[in-house]
């Protein structure tokens, strides 16, 4: 499938990506490029197979990893504000969210 | 250089101490650091701090790995020390915690000396996308060392350290291994705690090690490896004693080999090392059985689909809001995520990021996704198969030796094709290992891989070591000199 400039700046939108012109010219037949090659799965029948999900084993999926509903000690305020860009009165300070 | 064992069993006998041993091992990481660029951090400070504490420790004699110097891909937690990833967008950032991984190899006394060079976010397979600069390969520095792990790799193969943690999620310790002439370790999926490793792939990464030889490797594993809390994708498995186990007679172990796998592609110098390799194993009393890997070709597009969704998911988190970059004047808070994602990243990043936010957005998924995770279940089918004739599977870990930089940077796909027997592994989510097996012409390493069933690190190791231990390659990487 053919990716335009217009499609990749739709999906940096989505992926939050300020691209330039340069990048979105750049950037669009090296996509297109890519999506043409993955395309090769459409030739494989599928039609009865399940996914993988996860990725996890047949021992992994086994394995119990739920903990008890009991409250642990967590990072804390200061260590997890310790390292903002820009903390105020106990919150990460952003720009202001425009509409 | 020596062995874990050795440095551990002087340090414990008191021959030398580990104080001695660090201090040594920082040296030699900086006087390379400017031609191979192997390092991000050298802790000079902390980690010989942490080698007095091992000397004066009364019981170092029972720590596994007392006073061993080991360095560490910069993606994984070292609480203290930097975590940037091999990228600009994490800024000053230095975690507060230590991974798993990490916690287990300092309790058995070994000591961090330093975190190496990477590929952005583990993006890579030549070490060409850090933000900091490329590693260059201790055998040729006008060549790559593999990727993503190439500094981890480089700083093993130049004798700097016996042991380097990398991450591989498609090959990225394996084939860095294989271009920097050591030993490259992926563990199952689930045998070694993703907790402190910075997501990729989650699906697919696993922490892994690089060592000059496979006991070394094993002892690595052995700490590492095992059930942890704080990540739920462990498995409830034992950890075998694996550095006890290693010595094996392997005769009758049956080698699957696909015929179709080392066929167009390869380079011959691989090809030729590889058929040594295999009639090494018949020398040794292995068994060679031909297999078929049918899906094995289209692991790659499965890869580079399932990779980058889960890659644009666990990214999504760099937005500059609470640790790392952030970008200046950005009006609103949609444009400080916009600015600060395209400053912040390199362009492969982004690259992967839109790929995998275009195989999951509305009215893709089901056509790219859910389709690679279809196939994805047919080739875990290939290896189940395989596995029922054979015990470990031999290929090569990659298609050529070390490739000169630039050479593959403005064609990503051909980038991609460097991971082509690697992949499958992570996709199937067995072990896989990364063995030296001889030289190329220009005296460039070349690895062949064994891959085995789920929770076969043993076994693999058996064979690894059987094959080293009757194959000894003597040369050195130019470095030395």
């Amino acid at each position: 499938m053919a990716i335009t400039e217009a499609d990749i700046e739709k999906i940096a939108q989505l992926a939050h990506l300020e691209i330039t012109a340069e990048e979105r010219a750049m950037f669009a037949p090296q996509i297109s490029e890519i999506v043409t090659y993955v395309e090769q799965l459409n030739a494989i029948d599928t039609s009865t197979v399940e996914p993988a999900l996860g990725g996890l084993t047949p021992e992994g999926e086994r394995t119990e990893s739920w903990r008890a509903d009991e409250t642990e000690p967590s990072l804390g305020q200061k260590v997890a504000l310790d390292q903002a860009p820009d903390a105020a009165e106990g919150h990460f300070r952003v720009p202001k969210v425009l509409g | 250089m020596d062995s874990i064992t050795d440095i551990r069993d002087r340090i414990a006998r008191g021959q030398t101490t580990a104080q001695a041993t660090i201090t040594s091992a920082i040296e030699r990481a900086e006087k390379l650091n400017d031609k191979l660029n192997a390092f991000l951090e050298i802790d000079r400070d902390g980690a010989l701090k942490r080698a007095a504490e091992i000397d004066q420790n009364p019981g170092k004699a029972t720590l596994p790995l007392a006073g061993v110097p080991i360095a560490v891909k910069d993606n994984i937690c070292v609480r203290g020390l930097q975590t940037s990833c091999g990228s600009q967008i994490l800024g000053p950032y230095h975690p507060p915690y230590h991974a798993t991984a990490i916690e287990r190899l300092i309790a058995a006394g070994a000591v961090v000396m330093g975190k190496t060079n990477c590929d952005e976010f583990a993006m890579g397979s030549s070490n060409e996308n850090s933000a900091f600069g490329p590693v260059r390969n201790p055998w040729d520095v006008s060549r790559v060392p593999g990727g993503s792990s190439g500094g981890s790799a480089a700083a093993v193969a130049a004798g700097i350290v016996p042991a380097a943690l990398g991450s591989d999620t498609g090959g990225s310790v394996r084939q860095p291994a294989s271009l920097c002439g050591v030993v490259g370790f992926k563990p199952t999926y689930g045998r070694v705690s993703r907790y402190g490793l910075v997501a990729f792939g989650s699906s697919l990464d696993q922490i892994g090690v690089l060592t000059r030889n496979v006991p070394d490797a094993a002892a690595i594993l052995e700490v590492m490896a095992g059930r942890d809390r704080h990540d739920a994708t462990t498995a409830d498995v034992s950890v075998p004693p694996y550095t006890r186990e290693i010595d094996r007679d392997i005769k009758g172990l049956r080698l699957g080999v696909s015929r179709i796998l080392l066929g167009e592609g390869l380079d011959p110098q691989v090809l030729a090392a590889i058929e040594a390799a295999i009639d090494a194993y018949r020398t040794l009393g292995a068994e060679i059985v031909d297999i078929d890997l049918p899906h094995a070709r289209y692991a790659i597009a499965v890869y580079y689909i399932i990779a980058t969704a889960e890659a644009s998911s666990n990214l999504a988190r760099y937005d500059g809001v609470r640790y790392g970059f952030r970008a200046e004047d950005a009006p609103g808070l949609r444009d400080m995520y916009r600015k600060t994602r395209d400053q912040g990243f390199g362009a492969e990043v982004k690259r992967r990021i839109m790929l995998g936010t275009y195989v999951l957005s509305a009215g893709y998924y089901d056509a790219y996704y859910l389709k690679a995770q279809k196939v994805r279940t047919l080739l875990r089918q290939d290896f189940a198969n395989a596995f029922e004739k054979c015990d470990a599977v031999l290929t090569p870990t990659a298609p050529t030796p070390a490739f000169k930089f630039g050479e593959k940077v403005d064609d990503p796909l051909a980038m991609y094709l460097n991971d082509i027997y690697t992949v499958t592994a992570n996709l199937a989510g067995i072990p896989g290992i990364s063995v030296p097996c001889g030289l190329s012409s220009d005296g460039l390493p070349i690895g062949m891989q064994l891959l085995g069933p789920y929770w076969s690190e043993s076994l693999l190791l058996q064979l690894a070591h059987a094959y080293q231990s009757a194959n000894e390659i003597t040369a050195r990487p130019a470095i030395y000199a």
